[in-house]
């Protein structure tokens, strides 16, 4: 009877196999809505734009608002912030993307002119999360004039830019518009 | 749990009882006639210390959810509630904050314990794998409780270690997206967190049985790390066992009392009395002391990834250890180089643990990263060669002769 030979498969073991791969498709459907159910709900993602009056922001100073549960920069810069943020060489810069989604054209590098908002380069908008480890910088501090990082110690320049400290990227720039001169809407 | 039984009720309803379900058996067997090794030290009652501790986190911990509210608008209030307003809640919240710490500080009491008699070694490798996955737990566990009271501390330590995932190349930012329930740590963050440290502590309750049951099929290691080899090397659970924990359990308790009677705020942060403030981080963020050396590894790797990985890797080698270590002797009694590497090592992970708890600046930099390397080394270099290098002092050929050479020889033969 126990002959080792090649045995020709059966109806029965295409049946075992048929059975299975159903029951692991069906498995992995019914795992789904149980990993899913973690993602963002419908009420998180419709908090999705904010308007912000910044008529009443002085040269040299800034507000930080929350916009989807983060803190964002809003400052209006001073001429020195803007000079120093332009002279730095591009080489110089650890990341080289301007983080910046509302740019339109191919070029993304980040220049001052990439990170500032478009044609107003007195304004500066960002999110203000640590692109290390979710802290929020402090303004006007740091080796670099711009911001940092105290959790790890993270120096940003003065148009947000990575320039020391274990963070990799520039912080990030929110999708945002001017609705009037003094009216901008995040989101 | 290994072995027959020698349990023998007299009373007929225990003797009809035990022949539908040998529980009974079972506990005997494993906590009253399982034989112990005769020179176990007091470094062997941390096991059941961790057991109490593990009863008093649970206990405590579901009284506080009678009172506690998972909500970002009201969780705060409520543990200030649980301290002002609850019968003895500030007795049984200062319980649960301290016990957190004291569970730890028996942990690496224990995880030492193991690493010094060599109690990871063949046939112990599934044991102390146990051992690790419930370090695990308890750190998941801890690290999620802190978030609960949802003070500046728990926010702050929640954003920072949730974004640990945002380095995981292409879908980090998912993933952290995913954690969050959101585009930041907030309402849905405290919930799920909630929720995971309910259930954690009863899979680590879980793990625990299986570590126990580990245990008693390999038996336990002891100081001179020789087997036993017959039953004069041992002595029965109950009494020996039994009171020598019950002592150690005490003075562990003598110990958390101080804590909690004296100063139940002192392994804690005054910025957690701060209500959660997602706009400003505090200027210094630590993490509690039980993370300090794992967060400095982080720190001392000047890139995100790379300190990611290196944490993870510094509990990920702790599962190699029975490999790692290449000397067949288990204990470091016998082992006079790896004794001093030993201390060297504790030395090191407690320097780990200050640079954790100071600014990353300056000197505290380099000596992170001096004393990260070294860890790293000591797992990966020193102790797989030291096996080989190594010349161990003659070994007892039995747990008896060792007990005698110390306590026996010097009194008179009887009848002398
Ligand atoms: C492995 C065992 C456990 C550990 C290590 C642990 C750890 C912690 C820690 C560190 C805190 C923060 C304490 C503070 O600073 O206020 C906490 C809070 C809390 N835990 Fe646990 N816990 C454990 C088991 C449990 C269990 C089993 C429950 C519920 C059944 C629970 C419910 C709570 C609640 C409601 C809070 C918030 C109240 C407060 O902050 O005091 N814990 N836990
Ligand atoms: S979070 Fe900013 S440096 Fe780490």
């Amino acid at each position: 009877m126990a002959t080792p030979s090649v045995v020709e498969p059966t109806r029965r073991d295409f049946l075992y196999i048929a059975t299975g791969a159903v029951a692991a498709v069906g498995g992995a459907a019914a795992v789904w809505p149980f990993i899913a159910q973690m993602n963002p709900d419908a009420s998180t993602l419709a908090l999705a734009s904010t308007d912000v009056n910044i008529g009443a922001i002085a040269e040299g100073s800034a507000i930080t608002i929350k916009w989807r549960g983060k803190p964002v920069f809003i400052r209006h810069r001073t001429p020195k912030e803007i000079e120093d943020a332009k002279a730095v060489p591009m080489a110089d810069l650890i990341d080289q993307d301007a983080r910046n989604p509302n740019l339109t054209g191919d070029n993304t590098q980040a220049t001052d002119a990439h990170r500032a908002a478009e044609g107003k380069e007195n304004w500066i908008i960002m999110i203000g999360t640590c692109t290390h480890l979710g802290c929020v910088p402090i303004g006007q501090s740091g080796n670099f004039g711009g911001w940092f990082c105290p959790c790890h110690g993270s120096h940003y320049d003065t148009a947000g830019r990575i320039r020391q400290g274990p963070a990799p990227e520039n912080l990030h720039i929110p999708p945002y518009q001017f609705t009037n001169d003094t009216t901008i809407r995040i989101g | 749990m290994s072995g027959h039984s020698t349990f023998d009720p007299k009373n007929p309803a225990l003797k009809w009882f035990e022949a539908r379900l040998p529980i009974l058996g079972l506990a005997h067997s494993s906590f009253v006639a399982y034989p112990t090794p005769k020179n176990l030290n007091y470094w062997w009652t941390f096991g059941a210390i961790l057991s109490m501790m593990l009863g008093v986190q649970i206990i405590t911990g579901i009284v506080l959810v009678m009172h506690y509210t998972p909500h970002v608008d009201m969780a705060f209030n409520s543990v200030e509630h649980i301290m002002r307003d609850v019968n003895y809640g500030w007795l049984i919240r200062y319980m649960h904050a301290n016990g957190a710490s004291m569970f730890f500080i028996a942990v690496y009491v224990h995880i030492f314990r193991g690493v010094y008699y060599g109690s990871y070694k063949d046939p112990r490798e599934v044991l102390w794998i146990l051992g690790v996955v419930i370090f695990l737990l308890m750190m998941a566990t801890g690290f999620m409780g802190y978030v609960l009271p949802w003070g500046q501390m728990s926010l702050w330590g929640a954003i920072v270690i949730t974004n640990l995932f945002s380095a995981i190349p292409f879908v980090g930012e998912a993933v952290t997206t995913w954690l969050w329930g959101g585009f930041a740590v907030d309402n849905p963050t405290l919930n799920r967190f909630f929720s995971l440290h309910y259930l954690l502590p009863f899979m680590i309750a879980g793990v625990v049985g299986l570590h126990v049951w580990a245990l008693h099929v390999s038996g336990q290691n002891n100081p001179t790390g020789v087997e036993v080899k017959s039953s004069s090397d041992t002595v029965p659970f109950t009494p020996y066992a039994t009171v020598k924990d019950a002592f150690g359990m005490v003075c562990f308790l003598i110990f958390f009392a101080w804590f909690l009677f004296y100063v139940p705020n002192y392994l804690g942060h005054a910025d957690n009395y701060i209500p959660a403030n997602p706009l400003s981080t505090p200027a210094h963020i630590v993490p509690e002391w039980y993370f300090l050396p794992f967060y400095a590894i982080l720190r001392a790797i000047p890139d995100k990834l790379g300190g990611v990985i290196a944490m993870f890797a510094a509990i990920v080698v702790l599962f190699f250890l029975p490999w790692l270590d290449t000397s067949k002797v288990r204990s470091a009694r016998y082992r006079p180089l790896y004794r001093q590497f030993f201390w060297v090592l504790l030395a090191v992970c407690l320097g780990l643990g200050y640079i954790g708890a100071m600014p990353p600046e300056g000197w505290y930099i380099v000596i992170g990263r001096l004393l990260t390397a070294y860890y790293f080394l000591h797992f990966l270099v020193i102790l797989p060669l030291l096996g080989f290098i190594e010349k161990p002092l003659p070994l007892p050929a039995s747990i008896t002769e060792a007990v005698l050479a110390k306590n026996g020889a010097a009194k008179p033969a009887v009848g002398a």
